[in-house]
């Protein structure tokens, strides 16, 4: 469970480019919810991930994971329970190692990265078995660079790195929005299927409305770092895209978008 | 004939020793993505502390993991610059490389001769009891051989390990190992200490080998580093098989043949630097065309 109290964040304070992004902001998020964020530009949805994963420092409030204050917390220590997949398909895989290799090293997160050998070749049916349930064909590629793949699979073997070990949230920073619209569906759809299968409390933000819609349990729209939109349950299994688009379009319509 | 074969062996023996700067320069610029210009004053430190060692009388293979230490404290203080305070990456190392040059001048003065009486490695009783019926020239090749290539198969190994990999990725992907849920900021002093430590047992064979320290020996020693590195890779960008390390050995005798073949040819060594920055620019103007545009770190 996750729990934003009070959240105020300002950027540049005291200097002539300051921007409140959020101003006493709370949210909760239930465990095994699978909450898609919308929102413009600017609204404080990025920033928002960046304050749940301890990127950016926050001005006053508190971020509790589990009941656990972890505002103080530093950003690599918050990450071991949390996995995160990024817009840049390049951001959550190394290029320069194998599929074996960035492998092995989501593998062992949360352990210590000793002297010990880097590949365990146990685990080579394991990865095996997990790239060939993405259904890309990456099975047998594990010996070719992440830097030699099309931004779908990569993308793909992010999600996978991500989800490895046991976190108790995923983080989906607009994970589709680089990739192209099939490519897109299938990651979306494999993510879906991975947040299922590992019951996984995820929050996911995207540009796509049809996404938000369709995928998961809560819909949340942020404007200006408030949330006017939230809901879930039965409400949000019969909500259409249209109406997301219309509320949508009104806040555009007043920011001048 | 013999003169030539001499002059080969030397420039061999000098290709090698020197590799480990490279090796160090591998490991920061290379797979960090880091410039650090530490290397011209940690190169001059191993060779302080070791000219001051031998001298003292110390057991000469000692001095080497002594030099290596020495080196290790360079890299972590220009780290620590770096991660703790802040301070740009080619700021940290050009801060800790002036400090350097003062430390070496208290260490061992401007200049340090080890005296023909001290035993090196090269003339050590254990040296002379394996290699004791070769000439100088020919011990101070193989000794330098065996040195280098044992580290090599070391660094390769260290590669290949859970820590290794994780280094690897630091200067590939930050996010990915802040992701990973490990300090990347440790990760890159890490690579500092590791590089510094090799630069600096580069310079305590260079002391070994000539048998004297000069506070001005760092100079260049970065670019030549670099140079090596690029030559090195470029050379072997379409042998997958040949690994970053026997490139980087193979750059800096290639391109300590190319400043011997200079000499040679009647340079005056007062240019050697000169030629030095110009060969790099060279190196560097040719990887440009190459790549188009692609001069990411030039």
């Amino acid at each position: 469970m996750l729990e934003l109290k009070n959240v105020t964040k300002i950027y540049n304070p005291g200097e002539i480019t300051e921007v409140c992004v959020f101003r006493d902001f709370s949210l909760r998020v239930e465990e095994e919810e699978f909450v898609s964020i919308v929102g413009s530009n600017g609204s404080g949805k990025t920033s928002l991930l960046n304050i749940i994963c301890g990127s950016i420092p926050v001005e006053e409030g508190s971020i509790l994971i589990n009941g656990k204050d972890v505002t103080h917390e530093k950003e690599h220590v918050r990450y071991r329970r949390i996995g995160r997949v990024y817009q840049n398909p390049a951001a959550g895989t190394s290029p320069g190692l194998t599929i074996l290799e960035n492998l092995s090293l989501a593998d062992n997160k949360g352990k210590a990265y000793d002297l010990t050998r880097g590949i365990n070749r146990h685990r080579r049916d394991f990865y095996r078995e997990q790239l060939s349930a993405l259904g890309l064909g990456l099975e047998d590629k594990l010996d070719v660079k992440l830097g030699a793949l099309s931004g779908g699979q990569r993308q793909a073997v992010a999600l996978l790195m991500a989800t490895m070990t046991p976190i108790d949230f995923l983080i989906l920073d607009e994970h589709t929005a680089a990739l192209d619209p099939k490519t897109a569906e299938i990651i979306m759809e494999l993510t879906d299927r991975v947040i299922r299968e590992k019951k996984l409390t995820a929050i996911m933000v995207t540009h796509n409305l049809r996404y938000a819609v369709e995928y998961g349990t809560r819909l949340l729209m942020m404007d200006k770092g408030k949330s006017v939109l939230d809901c879930a349950g039965q409400k949000k299994k019969n909500m259409v895209v249209d109406d997301v688009l219309q509320l949508f379009n009104q806040i555009s319509v007043e920011c001048g978008n | 004939m013999s003169v030539l074969l001499d002059l080969a062996v030397g420039t061999l023996t000098q290709g090698l020793i020197y590799s480990l700067i490279s090796f160090g320069i591998y490991i920061t610029y290379k797979i960090l993505d880091f410039p650090d210009l530490t290397v011209d004053g940690s190169f001059p430190l191993g060779a302080a502390v070791t000219a001051v060692l031998l001298t003292g009388g110390m057991d000469p293979f000692l001095t080497l993991p002594i030099a290596l230490l020495v080196g290790a404290a360079s890299g972590l203080c220009t780290g620590l610059i770096h991660v703790k305070i802040g301070v740009r990456d080619l700021l940290a190392g050009i801060i800790t490389m002036t400090a350097l040059f003062s430390i070496n001048l208290q260490i061992a003065g401007s200049n340090l001769t080890v005296d023909r009486g001290t035993s090196t490695i090269f003339t050590a009783p254990a040296t002379m009891a394996l290699l004791g019926s070769l000439p100088l020239l020919y011990r101070k090749l193989i000794v330098s051989f065996v040195i280098v290539v044992l580290l090599k198969l070391i660094v390769d190994a260290y590669f290949r390990t859970k820590n290794g990999l994780l280094l690897r990725a630091v200067g590939d992907n930050e996010t990915l190992v802040t992701s990973l849920s490990v300090d990347k900021g440790r990760m890159k002093i890490l690579g500092l200490v590791l590089s510094n430590a090799f630069v600096s047992l580069s310079g305590a064979l260079v002391c070994h080998e000539q048998r004297s320290f000069s506070a001005t020996m760092g100079t260049g020693q970065m670019v030549f580093g670099l140079a090596a590195v690029i030559i090195g890779t470029t050379l072997f960008r379409k042998v997958s098989f040949v690994k970053g390390t026997t490139a980087v050995i193979i750059g800096s005798i290639v391109y300590k043949a190319c400043i011997q073949a200079a000499i040679s040819f009647g340079l005056p060594a007062n240019l050697l630097k000169l030629i030095t920055a110009v060969l790099f620019l060279v190196i560097l103007a040719l990887g440009t065309l190459r790549e188009k545009g692609g001069a990411r770190h030039a």
